[in-house]
């Protein structure tokens, strides 16, 4: 590529490329101290904590440039309106993982042992939804054809992650949970479980902008 | 000098309604979607249309000629101010119309008048390419299509380097779409003026300027301001109108058609394809906008749609038979008049 003639459009290239890294990255560290905190090592749970704060201050930081550098540079306007309008509906995601991992830490919401396989399994499907998506939206810059395949796998993390969802939230009214607990901490949990879950529906949502987008694209 | 200017003006207004018209078959999406700054567009269209008509605007022009030649200038006039008249009240009804066939209508119209036979084999060779420039403009988009879909779907190219590629190809090819439009419809503005008025050759330096070049460089000018006054309005309904062609499909159209329309418009070429023993196609003023609604339709195929809009179909169909037609009837009765109102030589 003659980079005389892309220069500029290279470090927009460079801007989003990174960016998407953070989302990843984002994604995996939700996972990580959930897992931690679930299997209640809740002092390494406390000591990684920032972690999803730098890289959501980071995210915001590549999403602030994105958006400058879209308008500075030479794009066709419809591209550049899809491409701000995936950046910023994706940036919810790692804000909402963020929120959720310093929520658990303020609240501390108390897992029962016998939820805990239905909780990793929610965190596990939740955290793979964001991962196809990263990958769809950078298929969408690099190779447009492959957009449809990651979509498809976010559908499918989403579809798992809402009958986790729903079996957990079963579980925990229903008469045979082993210890009785109180009705105030069965709506904390049912609040956690939704804001887990939550992050695989806004996957879900911006894959079908990056969806749409895509498919205004072809010739 | 006055006199003669006034007789020409009905050319030039219609080299205008021509530029604004037509450009936005040019340019239409791209500066409709904010793709290419108009003014950029504009100054594209101004420089390749006067281009085209001065270098290759020759050839469409000897066809119209041998259709018939007009005889004098009061006479030529009336032509283009019937075909202007005819173009106008179609636009008016919202049909999709031409300065090609509205001009044509006019020499009929005169030649009916002034009991010359009307050249049936060149008439033929003229519907001929009428009826062929759409079917031939959706072959190249469907061609095209094939092409690019192959070559996106293997180059891996990234989408800001297909936006850049893209807006570069759109200036490119619009170049080009206004160099094949002043090649192919300037005869339809300066024709029927170029075989009457006898101007003599000007020399600069190494170029000389025939007369017939110097009428198609006042017709450039008069289309160039054509789309520099109206035509912004046009292409912003255009690209309103077509938002659903992709940057890349927009690219596709604008280039089968001017292809389309530089086939029918360059002697070089067709003296290569004779060379070469090819078949070679007539040197034929065609409609840009039909080259385009051929090019879209291509294009629609291709992706394997299966809804043509055959309202639209019709609707061209109706303009195509009721512009000529029209502009044949207006040209014979204004002729008329001009001799025997006006007492001027007409035949």
């Amino acid at each position: 590529m003659p980079h005389i003639l892309f220069g500029r459009s290279k470090e927009l290239e460079i801007e989003i490329t990174e960016y998407l890294d953070l989302v990843n990255r984002g994604a995996l560290t939700f996972k990580r101290d959930l897992k931690r905190y679930i299997k209640k090592d809740f002092e390494l749970f406390e000591e990684s904590m920032t972690d999803i704060k730098e890289i959501e201050n980071d995210a915001d930081e590549h999403q602030k440039a994105i958006k400058y550098k879209l308008y500075k540079y030479m794009l066709i306007p419809e591209s550049r309106a899809d491409v701000l309008n995936i950046v910023e509906e994706i940036d919810t995601i790692t804000d909402l993982a963020k929120e959720v991992i310093y929520e658990i830490s303020i609240e501390k919401p108390i897992i029962p042992d016998e939820l805990e396989s239905d909780f990793l399994e929610l965190v596990e499907n939740s955290a793979e939804a964001v991962d196809m998506l990263v990958k769809a939206v950078r298929s969408f810059f690099e190779e447009i054809a492959q957009v449809n395949d990651y979509v498809n796998k976010v559908h499918f993390y989403e579809h798992q992650a809402d009958k986790n969802e729903e079996r957990l939230k079963r579980k925990i009214f229903s008469d045979d949970l082993e210890k009785e607990i109180e009705i105030a901490y069965k709506l904390q949990l049912r609040y956690f479980i939704e804001e887990i879950a939550a992050l695989s529906d806004q996957a879900e949502m911006v894959s079908e902008v990056v969806s749409v987008a895509a498919v205004k694209r072809r010739i | 000098m006055i006199e003669v200017m006034i007789y020409l003006s009905s050319g030039l207004f219609l080299g205008w309604s021509l530029g604004a018209n037509d450009a936005a078959n040019i340019f239409g999406t791209a500066v409709g979607s904010k793709m290419i700054k108009f003014s950029t567009a504009a100054l594209i269209m101004t420089i390749f249309v006067i281009l085209g008509s001065v270098v290759s605007g020759a050839g469409a022009s000897h066809t119209l000629g041998a259709l018939g030649q007009v005889g004098t200038l009061p006479a030529a006039f009336v032509v283009a101010f019937a075909a202007a008249v005819a173009v106008s009240w179609m636009t008016k009804l919202s049909l999709p119309v031409s300065t090609s066939h509205s001009i044509v209508g006019g020499i009929i119209g005169w030649n009916l008048y002034s009991g010359y036979a009307t050249d049936l084999s060149v008439l033929r060779e003229i519907i001929g390419a009428w009826i062929f420039s759409p079917i031939l403009s959706a072959a190249f988009a469907v061609i095209l299509y094939f092409v690019f879909k192959k070559w996106l779907n293997n180059s891996k190219i990234h989408l800001l380097h297909l936006d850049f590629y893209t807006r570069i190809g759109l200036l490119i090819a619009g170049a080009f779409g206004a160099y094949s439009l002043g090649a192919n419809n300037i005869a339809n503005v300066m024709g029927v003026f170029t075989g009457i008025m006898k101007i003599p050759d000007y020399n600069i330096g190494i170029f000389t300027f025939s007369g017939a070049q110097q009428l198609f460089l006042l017709g450039g000018i008069a289309i160039s301001i054509g789309v520099f006054s109206y035509s912004k309005r046009v292409m912003l309904t255009v690209g309103a109108n077509i938002m659903d062609i992709s940057p890349v499909g927009a690219f596709i159209v604008v280039l089968a058609s001017s292809t389309t329309l530089f086939i029918f418009a360059s002697a070089a070429l067709k003296n290569f394809l004779i060379m070469l023993s090819l078949p070679s196609l007539p040197l034929v003023p065609v409609s840009s906008s039909q080259a385009v609604v051929g090019a879209v339709l291509g294009l629609g195929l291709a992706k394997g749609g299966r809804n043509i809009n055959f309202r639209l179909l019709g609707k061209i169909g109706i303009g195509w038979i009721l512009t000529p037609i029209t502009a044949a009837l207006i040209s014979f009765i204004l002729l008329f008049f001009m001799q025997n109102v006006f007492i001027r030589t007409v035949v």
